[in-house]
């Protein structure tokens, strides 16, 4: 993600439209990646991440291949290397990999050679489709198309939540700031990375209230427990009482503000349940969205020939 | 070692800790017997060729994990000892985490009896608590009546502050070192590389600069208090080289050693995700890299110490928050001293040879053989360094059992040419001879 530069997102968004188009017809299947083999490598569990990515390789006939490290060689004690070195003499055009450590879909790109590596979530690293699906979710309220990516510059995000373990807001930070929006962080400062230094934010408040009126976009984070983040605070009443998104919060917004949540969401916790319900909360949009935009991700990558083509 | 050779070192620059001057070496039966310009040596002599090279007491590291007991995959003391030798060290104190723990009597015998006729001596720093679990102190007097000298949970820092003041209580009475690896361990734990700019972005949980910090802070105070002697472990930061200095203005018995991964790299390092670069305590930024450099060159660190550490090749090809730290470190180590720090020779060789030596009660004030003046009737330990020649460092050519060297295709400058244990000549033209 770190690379992705404003070209590249803009890019991904546009073939979006392309294969979000597709999704909506009686038969949403297309033969863009036909002949063509993927394999979904999830270390750790998931199920949207993962039912995503396969929807999308299917949809353009890709054949998928699924590893669970639950059900894998991984259990009786087969290294990672030799794990990539396997599926990739199967012979995949694309592997797509979770992984509860940092830093792994990078390690595996350099040790397979023909082979694609698309990174669904490492650690608390990067989550780059999750970060894509939500520019294209605002982007559809923006207007959608390339006037919709224009009007990112100087668009207010605030990212509010567990930023220090979210591989989620590190994804959103970089594309968010890569099409010129404002990105400011909300939360506890145990909750922040150590150090900012040369990210591009505009601001950090710990002070959701005050924000919340300049706020155009914003996006709620899980607590997560999981991750030792309970820690971080002394309650999860303590936290909701700062920095959840409630339904006299949601009134501060501005009227046209969008309201987003990568997901799992925990109702109470970081955003009302009412507040999840409202019109201008997209957190189902951003699903849906999420197949379209793995599958322009892994056009990009695998696709041959015109996109026309591909989508029709 | 009767059967070695007599030996003739000539045309080199002996360097000790009483000077430098233009001398051959002369060796007979395990002792020096003459040093003196343009020495002949006698038909059946071996002669070493010194033209242009640093004729130096040998190097002594105090700090090698050389695995055996237990990672004999990794490293084993013929092994590791064979890596010292080439990297010019004459001397290596293993550190007791091994498997079992070098903090029994028996455990000690052991790896003395390994160590029989290695290419280098090897002195052992027994475990300060029992199975280095940081609960109760490990039998220090019975250790101390087998010769060992320096004593550490490395690896880990003893947590307890209580029971780090009752072991520096305990060590003043047998004239020992408690060598302290300081992390705490709330401050550390979970943490895999430098908490900063870096860990930051690429995801991974950091250990901040004031894990080590407070530990160095604790015990010198523990050390002020008890007069037991500290020898502070590998220090990285610059937060820590301060603290020392201070302490020792103020006249606290602490020494300090610091790592050459710690005065060579950076955090920025692990931008990859490559283990290789994991490493306790972890690469810093470059303002703590300028901080022990600097600590170096003013006397508030004693001495360079490699922190040899090797991990076999499948626990390397992990992810980096799973992999084991730690990194090879004897064969470069002399060589990154030459070209990361803009030293003399003199400074370089004494943080590499007689003040290690004198940490780890190797010297001949304590009655070793180790870091001794070049001069008739010292025993030769001897090492020869040819500063100027270039090297280009090769994973695969390292005597180590295991190849997590972080200087792969780096080329430094002055390589070892010569090491001489006891007399025998175990590295000749940087071939081990055995």
């Amino acid at each position: 993600m770190d690379d992705l530069d404003a070209d590249t997102v803009a890019e991904v968004l546009r073939v979006t439209d392309s294969f979000a188009e597709v999704g909506r017809r009686a038969n949403p299947k297309v033969p863009a990646l036909r002949g063509r083999t993927v394999a979904t490598l999830f270390f750790e569990d998931s199920t949207r991440t993962r039912m995503s990515f396969e929807t999308a390789a299917k949809r353009m006939s890709a054949d998928v291949l699924s590893f669970s490290a639950g059900s894998s060689s991984v259990k009786k004690g087969e290294s990672l290397r030799d794990t990539i070195e396997t599926i990739q003499a199967i012979g995949m055009d694309a592997v797509i990999i979770r992984h509860r450590s940092s830093g792994v879909p990078q390690r595996v790109a350099g040790w397979v050679d023909h082979c694609a590596v698309v990174n669904a979530g490492d650690g608390w690293h990067q989550h780059p489709t999750q970060a894509l699906l939500d520019l294209y979710t605002v982007r559809q309220s923006l207007g959608g198309g390339s006037e919709g990516t224009a009007r990112f510059r100087g668009l207010r995000v605030t990212i509010v939540g567990d930023i220090r373990h979210s591989r989620v807001a590190r994804s959103q930070i970089t594309a968010y700031a890569a099409l010129g929006a404002e990105v400011t962080l909300v939360a506890p400062a145990t909750l922040l990375p150590p150090s900012l230094e040369g990210w591009p934010v505009t601001g950090v408040s710990h002070d959701l209230d005050r924000v919340l009126a300049t706020t155009d976009v914003i996006s709620l984070l899980r607590l997560q427990a999981e991750r030792g983040s309970g820690a971080y605070v002394p309650t999860v009443r303590e936290y909701s009482a700062g920095y959840a998104l409630t339904a006299r919060r949601a009134l501060l917004l501005p009227p046209d503000a969008i309201i987003l949540h990568p997901g799992p969401m925990v109702r109470g916790v970081e955003i009302a349940s009412e507040v999840a319900e409202l019109p201008s909360a997209r957190i189902t949009d951003q699903v849906g969205n999420g197949v379209a935009v793995r599958m322009a991700v892994l056009f990009l990558l695998l696709g041959q020939g015109s996109l026309d083509g591909a989508a029709a | 070692m009767s059967a070695t050779p007599e030996l003739v070192i000539r045309g080199g620059t002996v360097i000790d800790a009483t000077g430098t001057r233009r001398a051959d070496v002369r060796v007979v039966d395990g002792a020096v017997v003459e040093v003196a310009e343009g020495l002949d040596a006698p038909k059946r002599a071996v002669t070493l060729d010194a033209a242009g090279c640093l004729v130096a007491p040998g190097l002594v590291d105090i700090h090698t994990h050389l695995r055996e007991p237990g990672r004999e995959e990794a490293e084993t003391v013929e092994s590791g000892t064979r890596a010292a030798a080439l990297g010019g060290f004459t001397a290596v104190v293993a550190m007791p985490n091994t498997d079992p723990p070098l903090d029994s009597a028996e455990s000690v015998r052991n790896v003395y009896a390994l160590a029989e006729g290695a290419m280098a001596q090897v002195a052992v720093a027994g475990a300060i608590t029992v199975g280095r679990a940081g609960e109760r102190l490990a039998p220090m007097a019975e250790l101390a009546a087998l010769g060992v000298r320096l004593f550490t949970d490395d690896g880990d820092g003893v947590q307890s502050a209580g029971l780090m003041r009752r072991a520096l209580q305990y060590a003043t009475g047998l004239g020992v070192t408690l060598a302290q690896h300081c992390e705490d361990r709330s401050l550390a734990d979970g943490g895999t590389m430098h908490e900063g700019v870096w860990s930051s972005r690429l995801g991974l949980p950091g250990m901040p600069s004031e894990a080590e910090e407070v530990m160095v802070a604790r015990d010198i105070a523990l050390a002020r208090a008890t007069g037991g002697r500290v020898h502070f472990l590998h220090l990285s930061t610059a937060g820590s080289v301060d603290l020392v200095r201070r302490a020792r203005a103020d006249g606290v018995p602490v020494t300090a050693e610091v790592a050459p991964h710690h005065f060579t790299l950076t955090d920025g390092c692990a931008a990859g995700y490559d283990p290789v670069f994991k490493v306790n305590p972890p690469l810093r930024p470059r303002s703590d890299v300028d901080a022990v450099q600097a600590a170096l060159a003013d006397g508030t660190a004693d001495a360079i110490a490699t922190d040899h550490a090797p991990h076999a090749p499948e626990q390397k090809d992990l992810p980096f928050d799973q992999a084991p730290p730690g990194m090879l470190g004897l064969q470069t180590a002399l060589s990154l001293a030459v070209t990361e720090l803009d030293l003399p020779p003199e400074r370089l060789l004494a943080l590499l040879s007689w003040q290690p030596a004198a940490i780890a009660g190797l010297d001949p004030a304590h009655g070793g053989t180790q870091g001794a003046p070049v001069a008739p009737g010292s025993a030769a330990n001897l090492c020869v360094i040819d500063p100027t020649a270039t090297w280009t460092v090769d994973p695969t050519a390292l005597a180590s059992r295991s190849r997590n060297t972080p200087y792969a295709g780096r080329t430094l400058t002055g390589r070892v040419r010569h090491t001489v244990r006891s007399g025998e000549p175990v590295v000749i033209d940087a071939e081990a001879q055995r």
